[in-house]
């Protein structure tokens, strides 16, 4: 068996009454792509804020490369090499795609605020690593001549992209991406899905949520599938397409909505 | 540092440089830009706290007070040198923005602002009843000039040693902007927890830039009180917290240069009033609600956006 980067084992999350994780146990093996995927309101989204440390789990404890993320500020937790996109896109409208993606840097360099406002040597040096390594990720995404553009001015699918290389600037050992084809059209999807093994194959570990199926079904190596907060099947993409519950939740949603 | 802020950077030296000449040595003049320099050395630090920290503080004119006071009574009480007085001011300064930030600027919202409102009262009052060092409301008087090679530093020259300050702190705070520092207070400015999740500490920051401003507000009030010489709580009241805000506020809190030119604005604009006698208040007051309805995002943009109106409309007559 492969080397495992996140053990999670009995997470509970509940807001008042409402329970929107229930004993959830999984892990993830280094380098796999692992997709989530459920109905609307399943749990997928609030799995991702809690493994970020954006909400405190209600119960349970998950690991992440041998340690416990139980109590970790967000910012810790980037800084032990977990991040993250969003299903809002959260990119700074007040700065360029390249200062977006050179705040990605932010945990990897160390100027203060004395040394930045004097520019002595060494943040200098710093600084220009950081922009260099920037541009690569930009150039990794595609993205290279939009640097000097305003983030939140690029097209939809653009800005997916740029939070992408924003997150791989940190260095992450597991992305967290939340439903990254949002909003993109049929060509933008298949690149994605091409980033997306690009990614897997600089070492790094991705979870997917994504209601694209047929993009999840192509790149997953496992899926995890949620209803009400509940796991209620798990496996290979071809095994997940056969259960019997996934039909149902797929199916009962359709119905409920009707 | 971008090649804009340079250029402006340059043309603000050039202009400090030849002020004294242009007036002719002129006394009044002079002052009044020491006061303009003294007041844009605050609120340069307001406005990183402000425009780029996000945060607002009710409580400057009490790290003025402080930074005065040092100067004041270490000068004139202890006879300590002028320049060590002027860091303990600054020392002092930091470690109670320190303590004051670190517990409110953990916490969303506005409590910063409502911690400093408190903050600067009980200061206000330390410098009303502490009478035996502070003089008291009648205030403390015979601060020293200060001296360089046997000769005090008046007039042209105490102008320049302030504008050298400004200067100085501006390249220090365009610095800080462009630097991984500044990403993280643009970021933590624009979404608290995105910048959380990409790795930023946002209430470290905070703290920081909050430290930072204070010591900006405790060196001008150093350099106000060796220039005046004579110093009363008055000056460090709720009042000139209120009227520094305003001044980053009507400059524009978005840019550092907003701050100068609020500071300019609002510390040259009474001058002018005079003449106005009784009415002096009234039309102060409807400047600043002109500003605010019609430049909300203050002058420098408001400027901005109407330099671009004419120029749109410049080309559009010539097609």
């Amino acid at each position: 068996m492969s080397e495992q980067i996140l053990r999670v084992q009995g997470l509970w999350k509940s807001f008042g009454g409402l329970r929107a994780l229930e004993s959830l146990d999984f892990t993830v093996s280094v380098q796999q792509i692992k997709s989530f995927i459920g109905p609307n309101g399943a749990g997928k989204t609030t799995l991702f804020n809690v493994l970020t440390g954006i909400y405190p789990p209600t119960e349970g404890t998950f690991e992440f490369a041998g340690r416990s993320l139980n109590g970790l500020k967000p910012y810790a937790i980037a800084r032990l090499g977990l991040s993250r996109t969003f299903q809002n896109l959260a990119l700074f409208g007040n700065m360029t795609a390249l200062e977006n993606v050179m705040l990605g840097r932010h945990i990897r360099t160390t100027a203060g605020l004395f040394s930045a406002g004097l520019r002595l040597p060494g943040m200098r040096r710093e600084e220009k690593a950081i922009r260099e390594e920037a541009m690569e990720e930009l150039r990794f995404m595609g993205l290279e001549n939009r640097a000097m553009m305003e983030a939140t001015s690029l097209p939809m699918g653009e800005q997916r992209l740029l939070e992408i290389a924003r997150a791989l600037a940190t260095q992450p050992k597991l992305l967290l991406l939340d439903e990254p084809a949002a909003g993109l059209n049929m060509r933008e999807t298949a690149k994605l899905s091409e980033t997306i093994r690009m990614i897997r194959e600089r070492g790094i570990t991705v979870m997917l949520v994504e209601h694209d199926m047929s993009l999840v079904m192509e790149i997953s190596d496992e899926v995890l599938v949620l209803n009400h907060g509940k796991k209620i099947a798990e496996g290979g993409p071809k095994d997940i397409q056969r259960h019997p519950e996934v039909i149902a939740a797929y199916l009962g949603e359709e119905a409920g909505d009707a | 540092m971008k090649r804009k802020d340079l250029y402006t950077l340059l043309a603000i030296a050039l202009l400090a440089v030849l002020y004294p000449l242009l007036v002719g040595g002129n006394q009044y003049f002079i002052s009044l830009l020491v006061f303009l320099g003294i007041n844009g050395i605050i609120t340069m630090g307001l406005s990183l706290l402000m425009g780029y920290a996000g945060q607002i503080s009710l409580g400057h004119a009490a790290f003025y007070g402080i930074g005065a006071y040092s100067s004041g009574v270490l000068t004139t009480k202890y006879s300590v040198h002028p320049v060590g007085a002027f860091f303990i001011g600054i020392f002092l300064s930091a470690l109670i923005a320190w303590l004051v930030g670190k517990p409110t600027l953990r916490l969303k919202g506005h409590y910063m602002a409502v911690a400093t409102l408190g903050f600067g009262e009980i200061l206000f009052i330390v410098f009303n009843e502490l009478s035996p060092l502070t003089g008291g409301p009648s205030g403390l008087s015979g601060i020293p000039s200060l001296m360089i090679f046997g000769t005090p530093l008046e007039g042209a020259m105490y102008f320049y040693l302030v504008w050298a300050f400004v200067i100085l702190l501006l390249i220090f705070s365009l610095n800080v902007i462009n630097s991984r520092v500044g990403r993280a207070l643009r970021a933590v400015h624009g979404s608290e927890l995105a910048a959380n999740t990409v790795g930023v500490d946002a209430s470290r920051y905070k703290v920081q830039v909050f430290v930072l401003s204070a010591i900006y507000a405790s060196m001008a009030g150093s350099l106000y009180a060796h220039f005046v010489t004579f110093i009363s709580p008055s000056s460090f009241s709720l009042m000139f917290s209120i009227l520094l805000l305003m001044m980053v506020v009507v400059g524009g809190a978005g840019t550092i240069w907003g701050a100068l030119l609020g500071a300019g604005v609002l510390t040259l604009l009474p001058e002018y009033l005079r003449g106005l006698e009784d009415f002096e208040v009234l039309a102060y007051g409807a400047i600043l609600m002109i500003v605010l309805l019609y430049m909300p995002q203050g002058i420098l943009e408001g400027m901005r956006s109407l330099l671009g109106k004419v120029k749109g409309l410049g080309s559009a007559a010539h097609e």
